[in-house]
């Protein structure tokens, strides 16, 4: 073995106390860490998960709000035009050449998928009472290529909608609320006026109480048929990309390519989304305070060692180990400290996030969630060593140097 | 003893230290020692004569003037180069023993070894125990160092400043710790190394007997050398 190795090592077995205080402190760094981290990052992808039920990865549509310029700006492009409550112009919300433009982003390898909608408000009508909502009219093979509906199906099936030009998938919420059962006949009220009746094949249950409650799905043509309108008139593409997280970045090349409003689901969520960074913010300075604190009984306790064999570096410089080599002895034995005290961490970390993942945890109407969602990515447990070894090292760092640094013949002829 | 056979040379040594004030501890000291000599150096408290070992053990490098040893030239040159050449030539025998106490006697003498890295541990272990068995030894090997005598510490000591074979072995004031009985058998250690191993030693000592009987004896007055 290494004689540099086999000093440090026999200095920390002498003082196994000591040793074990200062692992400790690391220890409990690390644990926190990792047992915040898992919660918190946990959280992140749930609510992450939540926003990708409801929304796209990047979703077109025809923004009739945007703001317009004002006949005057355009007849008089050059003056000082000043026009109040500029009122929005009666246009229709369709996707000009939707289809082709789906054709075309379909060829895009980037593209993993792009569903048409027409999205229509209704009213289910059950006895007297009228239940608000709204009728998605999609192609259901291809939104189930986006928002993987079949294994949200609780009755019925994806392919009985193909078949039946008057079939309704509801929300679970929805049915429960019409207590209507697969097969069952439903009237429904579009905004003007028209009834329709509709044959339930279908319930599904995307576990998010705004969407299982109000929505439901049909036929691209029936909602077309419904709203009196020609088979070209869609009002959202929905798009699946590779990689979600470029997918700002991807939106707004398509904006810009097909004129339409394309919107990433990180900006449809940002409210959602917020809460990500605070917690990520919380989870670091936590984290990072407390591996400073462990990091400065390192660097005390490390002092009061070195402090203590001052005669014993001596020896070791005057029989021909240089400054290098005695500032190694103590630095190692602070890496050991930090790697064994960083590993325990971890340990600890692993055993108490497991337990978090048992404490219930009542989502309510809104949520399927019955117990903490924790995030059980190994990349934190490396960014958790990596982390806990680093504060050693630099806690160690300077005594180290400093015993490195010691004048034999002083602390020799001081005696 | 021929005079060819020399094994430290020093020139015009010359020292100050600065704190408190400025004061000349070393005055040109010109010596000479040969290959196999075992040599004292005396003289009262302030004489300077530590000052001077500690020079030609290399630890010290502030100072003016040549220090040559086995016909390098020293001066100048980097720590951890030096730090090697003391591991490589040099052993150190202290008034107090100085072993590190968390080692067990074998391991204290097999450490110098161990940093110079030029055997194996098996190896160094051989040697290691060849020299705690002829200081007669060998029986407390692996006993904590802590707990052993004072006089078997400083027998540690001596096996750890022979493990590397050195040219040389320095000793501040080897027996200045020990009783009457120990320190015969450190003297007589050293005779028998000088003797018939060939061994150099030169150490300063208060004992006045125990310079009587080396070799050769040079005495310090103010910083200078006066015999």
């Amino acid at each position: 073995m290494n004689v540099i190795l086999k000093i440090a090592k026999t200095h920390l077995l002498s003082k196994p106390k000591q040793t074990l205080v200062a692992m400790l402190g690391v220890t409990f760094g690390i644990g926190m860490f990792i047992m915040m981290i898992s919660l918190m990052t946990g959280l992140n992808n749930f609510t992450e998960d939540l926003t990708k039920i409801a929304s796209a990865d990047i979703r077109i549509y025809k923004d009739v709000t945007e703001p317009r310029a004002t006949l005057l700006d355009r007849i008089r492009p050059e003056g000082l035009n000043l026009v109040h409550h500029v009122k929005p112009k009666n246009e229709s919300d369709k996707i000009r050449n939707a289809r082709q433009i789906a054709d075309l982003l379909r060829q895009d390898p980037e593209v993993i998928g792009v569903a048409p909608r027409l999205t229509s408000q209704v009213f289910y009508n059950f006895g007297p009472v009228k239940l608000n909502g709204s009728v998605a009219g999609v192609d259901i093979l291809e939104e189930d290529k986006l928002f993987d509906l079949h294994s949200k199906i609780k009755a019925g099936s994806l392919a009985a909608l193909k078949t039946t030009s008057n079939g309704l998938i509801i929300g679970s919420g929805l049915a429960k609320k019409l207590s209507a059962q697969v097969g069952d006949l439903l009237m429904v009220t579009t905004p003007q006026g028209v009834i329709y009746t509709m044959k339930v094949v279908g319930i599904f249950q995307l576990g998010l109480g705004e969407i299982d409650n109000v929505r439901s799905y049909a036929n691209l043509a029936t909602v077309q048929k419904l709203l009196g309108k020609d088979a070209s008139y869609i009002t959202d593409l929905n798009l699946k990309i590779t990689n979600y997280r470029e997918a700002k970045a991807k939106a707004q090349t398509i904006q810009a390519a097909y004129g339409n409003k394309a919107e990433d689901w990180e900006t449809a969520n940002s409210t959602l989304l917020a809460g990500a960074i605070i917690r990520d913010i919380m989870t670091y300075s936590v984290s990072i305070t407390l591996l400073i604190v462990a990091g400065f009984g390192i660097y005390n306790i490390l002092n009061m060692t070195i402090y203590s064999k001052m005669k014993d570096i001596a020896i070791l410089k005057a029989t021909g180990f240089a400054a290098k080599d005695v500032t190694g002895i103590f630095l190692t034995q602070s890496l050991i400290i930090g790697l064994i005290g960083s590993l325990m961490g971890l340990v600890v970390g692993f055993v108490f996030s497991l337990l978090l993942a048992q404490v219930p945890f009542d989502g309510g109407e809104l949520l399927a969630l019955d117990s903490l969602p924790i995030n059980f990515d190994t990349k934190y447990y490396i960014i958790g060593i990596v982390f806990g070894v680093l504060t050693t090292a630099v806690a160690g760092w300077m005594p180290s140097r400093k015993a490195g640094k010691i004048d034999p013949i002083e602390i020799i002829r001081g005696i | 003893m021929s005079t060819c056979n020399i094994l430290l040379k020093t020139q015009g040594i010359t020292k100050y230290f600065h704190d408190p004030e400025t004061f000349q501890v070393l005055k040109g000291i010109d010596i000479e020692v040969h290959k196999g000599e075992f040599l004292s150096l005396i003289g009262k408290s302030g004489s300077g004569k530590s000052t001077l070992l500690y020079l030609l053990s290399t630890m010290d490098m502030d100072f003016e003037g040549k220090l040559e040893i086995n016909g390098e030239e020293l001066t100048g040159k980097s720590p951890d180069y030096l730090a090697r050449f003391r591991s490589e030539h040099i052993g150190f025998v202290f008034q107090f023993h100085f072993l590190l106490p968390e080692f067990t006697a074998l391991e204290n003498v097999m450490i110098p070894a161990l940093k110079l890295g030029k055997y194996s541990e098996e190896v160094i272990r051989q040697k290691a125990m060849e020299k705690l068995d002829l200081l007669g030894i060998a029986d407390q090997a692996k006993k904590a160092s802590s707990r052993l005598s004072g006089g078997q510490q400083q027998r540690v000591a001596i096996a750890r400043a022979l493990i590397n074979d050195p040219l040389l072995i320095m000793g501040d004031e080897p027996t200045g710790n020990l009783d009457s009985v120990n320190s015969k058998i450190v003297f007589d250690t050293f005779r028998k190394l000088t003797r018939d191993l060939g061994q150099t030693i030169i150490t300063v000592t208060h004992d006045d007997d125990f310079a009587a009987k080396t070799d050769r004896i040079i005495e310090m007055k103010d910083g200078k050398i006066i015999s």
